[in-house]
C-alpha cells in the first residue's frame, strides 16, 4: 500500500521528493486541487470511495495519514 | 425549517444559454499551473466548456429573450402572468429592480408583482418557495420564476478556483396552482456566519469599487484575483456541502415519507463533478440518479444549474411523463435548501440559445 501511495504522489507532483517532508500540506507540496486529484487516484486504485467529509488536508499530509485513511476504508 | 405546500405545480421550464462557448483548454494558459496538472483537474472536476455571455449582455436580456420566445411561440399567455420573481446575484442595476425592467421591456400588465431576490446556488429552491407562497393569494394564478446570472463578468480569468466552472445563463419556470391533490415537501437552512465563503468583496456600498479594489493579487494557490472579483473558499464550500446536505436530504425524505429508491432523480445544483459524486456516495444513492454533467457542458450558472439539469437531462421526457424529483441547492449565503415533488407532463421543457 505504501509503495502505491508514494507512486501516486510522485506522479501527481514529480517535482517534489515526498520522503523529505513530514507535512506535505504545510510544506506546499500538495494544494487543495492536488488533494482532489489524489482522492480520485486513491478511489480508483483501491476501489473505494473516500467519504467527502474525510477530504480534509490533514488526512493527506503524510503517507502515514493516507494509510490511516485507507485503513478506515477497509484497505489493509 | 421544514416547509409544506399543497396543490402547486411546475407547468414549464425553458433554459436560455448564451451561444458563446469557451473551452477549458483555451483558458489553461491563464492559470499559474502546469498543463498536466490542469488536465488532471479537468477530469476530476468535469471542466470542459462553459457558456459565457458577451460583455454587453445582462440578466434582463437573457430573461426577456426567453419570455418573448414563450409568448411568441404561444407557450405562455403574457397576460396570465401575475408575478415575476427574479433570482439573481448580477442585476442590471442596484436600482430599480431588474424584474421591473424586464416587465417594462416586455410591456407586461401593471396588475402584477415584480420582485428581485439576491440568492445564488440555492436560488432555484428559494424562488420556487416564494412562488408557492405567492400562489396562495387568490389574485395570483400564474408565476414566472426567472433565475439568471452573468457572474462570469465578476470572475478573474486567472482564477483556476472559479473561472473554469463559472457559466452564464437564465431559466424561466412557470408555476401555477394544480387541481390535483399534491403535497410538496421542502426544507431550508441559512448560516450568515459563513457569508464570506463565497462573495464579491467590493462593488457594493460597504466597499465601493475603486482603483485599489481592482488591483490583482496572487493567493496562496497561485490564483490571481482582485477585490472586485468573486472569491470562493473552495475547501470551506466543499466541507459545508458534504457536512450539511446529506442530513438535509435524509430529513426531507423522512418528512415526506419517501424512500431514497422511490426518488427517480436527484436534480442537484452542480458546482463540479467531484463534489456531486462524493455527495451521491455520502447520501447513498446511485450516481446515475444524480446527473453531474452540467458544469462540463455549460458551466455553473448558480441558480440556473438545477433547471438546466432538468431541461438538459430530462428535456422532452418531462412532456409526457411524471417523475419524483428531489431538488437541492447549496451555496452562497451560506444557504442550503431542498424540495421533493412529483412533476411532469409539462407544457414545455427545453433549452434555447441566446
Amino acid at each position: 500500500m505504501r509503495e502505491k501511495i508514494i507512486s501516486i504522489l510522485n506522479e501527481l507532483r514529480p517535482e517534489f521528493d515526498f520522503s523529505m517532508s513530514n507535512n506535505f500540506i504545510a510544506d506546499g507540496m500538495l494544494d487543495s486541487f492536488d488533494v482532489i486529484n489524489l482522492v480520485n487516484e486513491l478511489d480508483t486504485t483501491f476501489g473505494i470511495s473516500i467519504d467527502g467529509m474525510d477530504v480534509l488536508p490533514e488526512n493527506f499530509s503524510s503517507v502515514e495519514n493516507i494509510i490511516a485513511l485507507l485503513k478506515k476504508n477497509g484497505i489493509e | 425549517m421544514d416547509l409544506k405546500f399543497h396543490n402547486k405545480k411546475i407547468s414549464g421550464i425553458v433554459t436560455v444559454l448564451p451561444s458563446k462557448e469557451v473551452k477549458f483548454e483555451d483558458e489553461m494558459e491563464n492559470y499559474n499551473f502546469s498543463s498536466a496538472k490542469s488536465m488532471k483537474l479537468k477530469l476530476a472536476m468535469g471542466y470542459n466548456k462553459h457558456r459565457i455571455a458577451e460583455n454587453d449582455v445582462c440578466v434582463s436580456d437573457l430573461c426577456s429573450y426567453g419570455l418573448k420566445y414563450l409568448f411568441e411561440q404561444g407557450k405562455v399567455n403574457k397576460d396570465e402572468i401575475d408575478a415575476l420573481i427574479l433570482v439573481t446575484q448580477s442585476p442590471d442595476y442596484f436600482m430599480p429592480p431588474t424584474s421591473n425592467v424586464i416587465q417594462g421591456l416586455l410591456d407586461m400588465k401593471k396588475d402584477m408583482i415584480c420582485m428581485d431576490i439576491n440568492q445564488g446556488c440555492a436560488g432555484y429552491i428559494i424562488g420556487l418557495v416564494q412562488a408557492f407562497m405567492l400562489l396562495d393569494q387568490p389574485s395570483i394564478k400564474k408565476v414566472a420564476l426567472l433565475n439568471a446570472d452573468v457572474l462570469s463578468k465578476k470572475v478573474s480569468k486567472r482564477d483556476r478556483n472559479s473561472n473554469p466552472l463559472i457559466g452564464d445563463g437564465a431559466s424561466i419556470t412557470i408555476i401555477e396552482n394544480s387541481s390535483e391533490n399534491l403535497t410538496i415537501h421542502g426544507n431550508l437552512f441559512m448560516d450568515g456566519t459563513r457569508a464570506n465563503a463565497l462573495m464579491i468583496p467590493a462593488g457594493g456600498f460597504r466597499l465601493p469599487s475603486s482603483a485599489e479594489t481592482a488591483i490583482m493579487e496572487e493567493d496562496i494557490n497561485g490564483n490571481f484575483r482582485s477585490l472586485d472579483n468573486l472569491v470562493m473558499k473552495g475547501d470551506e464550500v466543499f466541507n459545508f456541502v458534504q457536512t450539511e446536505v446529506p442530513p438535509m436530504i435524509d430529513s426531507l425524505l423522512h418528512t415526506a415519507s419517501v424512500s431514497k429508491e422511490d426518488v427517480d432523480y436527484y436534480m442537484f445544483h452542480q458546482p463540479n463533478r467531484f463534489m456531486l459524486q462524493k455527495l451521491a456516495d455520502k447520501i447513498g444513492v446511485d450516481r446515475n440518479k444524480m446527473p453531474c454533467n452540467i458544469v462540463e457542458n455549460f458551466g455553473n450558472a448558480s441558480g440556473v444549474s438545477i433547471p438546466t439539469n432538468i431541461t438538459y437531462n430530462l428535456g422532452s421526457e418531462m412532456l409526457n411523463n411524471e417523475y419524483q424529483l428531489c431538488l437541492a441547492g447549496f451555496g452562497v449565503g451560506l444557504t442550503w435548501a431542498s424540495l421533493i415533488l412529483k412533476t411532469g407532463n409539462l407544457n414545455f421543457c427545453e433549452i434555447i440559445n441566446y
